[in-house]
């Protein structure tokens, strides 16, 4: 029995002496480099707001109504809330009442006005009960239920040193901690006050603008040194998600008898897609995956529909321990395709980002260990797609099945979840789950936050399934037809 | 001509591989476009959607299994030596290609007009109890309806033109598993490579002259002028795709050894 080494050392000499194949993976590298050569070089954003950046280095909503003062050294601020009200913007110059889950009402401490500086917050919300949040991604819930004239809350923040604390009351007596925080960039001299935000509300395959208004009362400020008047001011007027409506979208504060009433909308939270839409992702720079895959689906085929035209008893007669034979096929073709397609991400990757970021697009941050779980995992995409095509060859012993089949299971699924924004989510979560198209979720760099309603869809670049599950759903179909293959060349006549 | 034609509906008639791709165009359209319509609902007036589209959602399936019919038709030929027999019986080989590419449209257009009209059966039966319904805006799909019954023959047409232009590219190529890479490559790669166009005017020339693109623009009967381009023209575009195609391969098989 020829060894196993010898099998692979055969199949491999076919490999490389088969001019087509040899240019079929070329091609696939080239087609990644190419693609996102033009996605870099055909983007222009000159000229676009800046996206603001929280300390932690990620982009974020920093847009919504402030009444503030500057306070110096330390202090506590108090105050209580009686109503916080929504409105849904459902049409042009159309505002409904509605419910927004995180429209927020509250005390904020914050480095000064500028958007994307560190801040702690506690806050009454739409549904989500009192929250305490600081710098953008943490959130710590307090007392449970909505607020209203018979269920007020009362808010207190209070700083000393680099620790705020936030407590909540039921009634002004009686207080709990919600959570301390130490903001260590803060300043001796920070903006303390009201705030009003109201973010983006999911409607359907998107979001719409909502404006919020709260009732304040009994506003006390203790310790620290502050100036003698309140100012009104909206924070980020220029946010990317403060585009256009709801009409005279700028906040306002308005007192009488005691009572405050703040309007704002934005939001204090990290960036996502849907509120960031023209950020890009390394995802977008990879689209080159999509050529680069039918190119790996053609060669993975050819690999072994080309034996049945005449070679394949030769093949199986040197190696008479047929599934032998596919395993050193599937070993040398993807072994193969890995390179390629490791080549073609790891150029494809920093030259795309980086004509991306001349032309002034913002791309979401991506960590040295995302970015190499992205080449890795989008080499190991194309490997086991030429070993699925591979295994479909093999059963089908014709290339133009075999072919269209595995393109038509990979990309028909990305293309009704990623292109068509109006498809249920639950039909694109079940989608990206089962279906090979699941693969590309190891691409996926964006993260979803539960302290910010939006549209987490594969569409926008949200994949249920975590990167390395999504490949191994891909890595089953592989599996599962190499092993069908097997069996049916064993107990078929060649 | 007559006996050109007789000898390639002879073949596509008597072999089993294009009946059963013809059936499973069929049932791949039809069942696609019940998929789609049956998880899409409507709850309110207003919700924005093309029901005509939405039940013709099939055709980018079922086109995926017309392009391996025609690209068998003449692939096959080669990978058999059959291609010989052909030449040899008819020796102008114009003709044969032209009788080819007669014979599937005829048969891609029948199998066409049943996949297209069960789709937009199962669309009106389907689509009421989603929410569809006169109240929110949408009555029954209807072939009386002019925009649908474009959108309807407009699917027909398209379907019996992208089995032209895989037709065009496997004459070209010849080996059916690069053909169908080529032809599945210029359909699907246009929609995924548009978004990443970060250019407005570049992503819409791109959208305009993508074969399955701007052909498929032939379905939309709302929102008319966001289109890239208008639904005739669209099909326009992809005659053009195919055309070429067909007069690049009957070039190169005049010009080249079979």
């Amino acid at each position: 029995m020829t060894p196993f080494p010898q099998l692979l050392h055969a199949e491999w000499t076919k490999f490389r002496t088969i001019r087509g194949w040899v240019a079929g993976m070329i091609a696939t590298a080239l087609m990644v480099v190419l693609v996102a050569l033009l996605a870099g070089v055909s983007s222009d954003q000159h000229g676009a707001p800046p996206v603001p950046i929280g300390p932690g280095g990620e982009p974020v909503n920093d847009s919504f109504y402030f009444v503030h003062q500057p306070l110096t050294g330390n202090g506590s601020i108090t105050i209580s809330v009686s109503s916080l009200t929504s409105s849904i913007a459902s049409g042009p110059a159309d505002l409904r009442p509605g419910t927004v889950p995180w429209a927020k009402a509250g005390l904020i401490i914050k480095d000064g006005t500028r958007q994307g500086s560190p801040y702690a917050a506690i806050m009454v919300t739409g549904s989500q009960g009192v929250r305490m949040q600081d710098n953008y991604v943490n959130d710590t819930p307090g007392l449970p239920g909505p607020v209203s004239a018979t269920s007020v809350r009362w808010l207190r923040l209070d700083r000393s040193g680099d620790a705020i604390t936030g407590y909540n009351s039921t009634d002004g007596t009686h207080w709990t901690t919600v959570g301390a925080v130490r903001l260590e960039e803060l300043g001796s001299t920070v903006q303390a006050g009201l705030f009003v935000a109201s973010p983006d509300a999911v409607q359907g395959p998107g979001t719409v603008p909502t404006v919020a208004t709260a009732v304040f009362a009994d506003l006390r400020v203790q310790g620290g040194r502050l100036g003698d008047h309140w100012t009104g001011d909206q924070v980020g007027p220029e946010s990317p998600s403060f585009a256009g409506s709801p009409p005279n979208p700028s906040g306002s504060v308005t007192e009488s008898g005691g009572s405050i009433t703040v309007t704002g909308t934005g939001d204090i939270a990290p960036a996502v897609r849907a509120s960031l839409g023209t950020a890009g992702t390394i995802a977008d720079i990879l689209t080159g995956t999509f050529p680069a895959l039918i190119a790996v689906i053609v060669v993975g085929t050819l690999f072994i529909t080309t034996e049945y035209r005449d070679l394949i008893h030769v093949t199986l007669a040197a190696g008479p321990r047929r599934s032998r034979v596919l395993a050193a096929k599937a070993t040398v073709l993807g072994t193969v395709t890995f390179t390629a397609g490791l080549a073609g991400a790891a150029i494809a990757i920093p030259l795309g980002g980086h004509l991306a970021r001349v032309n002034g697009v913002y791309l979401f941050p991506a960590t040295s260990s995302t970015q190499l779980r992205i080449v890795l995992g989008t080499a190991a995409l194309l490997a086991t797609a030429s070993i699925l095509a591979l295994a479909a060859g093999t059963l089908f012993r014709r290339s133009a099945g075999a072919v269209t089949a595995v393109t038509t299971v990979i990309v028909l699924p990305y293309l009704m979840v990623a292109q068509i924004p109006f498809i249920p989510a639950g039909v694109t979560d079940w989608l990206t789950r089962l279906t090979p198209a699941a693969a590309f979720a190891v691409q996926q760099t964006v993260v979803p936050y539960h302290q910010v309603a939006s549209v987490y869809t594969p569409y926008n670049g949200y994949y249920p399934l975590a990167p390395w599950a999504g490949l191994a759903v891909l890595a089953g179909y592989a599996l599962v037809s190499l092993a069908a293959a097997a069996v049916v060349l064993h107990r078929r006549d060649a | 001509m007559r006996l050109a034609l007789r000898s390639e509906w002879t073949k596509i008639r008597t072999l089993t591989g294009p009946r059963w791709l013809l059936l499973a165009a069929i049932a791949a359209t039809v069942a696609l476009s019940v998929a789609v319509t049956s998880v899409m609902t409507c709850a309110a007036a207003g919700c924005g959607h093309d029901t005509t589209k939405l039940s013709l959602t099939g055709v980018q399936l079922g086109q995926a299994l017309v392009v391996i019919l025609a690209v068998l038709v003449i692939s096959g030929e080669y990978s058999t030596g059959m291609i010989g027999i052909s030449l040899t019986a008819v020796p102008r080989r114009a003709i044969v290609l032209t009788a080819k590419a007669i014979t599937i449209t005829g048969v891609v257009a029948g199998a066409g007009t049943i996949a297209v009209l069960g789709s937009l059966l199962a669309g009106r039966l389907i689509l009421p109890s989603h929410g569809f319904t006169p109240a929110h805006g949408y009555p029954p799909l209807s072939l009386a309806d002019g925009p649908t019954l474009r959108a309807t023959v407009g699917s027909i047409l398209y379907l019996a033109l992208i089995a032209l232009l895989s037709l065009g590219v496997a004459t070209i190529v010849r080996d059916s598993a690069t053909s169908i890479g080529v032809i599945l490559g210029l359909l699907y790669l246009v929609p995924v490579l548009a978004p990443v166009i970060g250019d407005p005017h570049w992503q819409r020339l791109l959208q305009q002259i993508g074969p399955m693109s701007a052909g498929l623009t032939i379905q939309a009967t709302t929102d008319l002028h966001n289109l890239p381009i208008t639904p005739w023209a669209g099909l326009g575009v992809l005659t053009a795709w195919a055309t070429a195609a067909l007069l690049a391969g009957t070039l190169l098989l005049r010009l080249r050894d079979a």
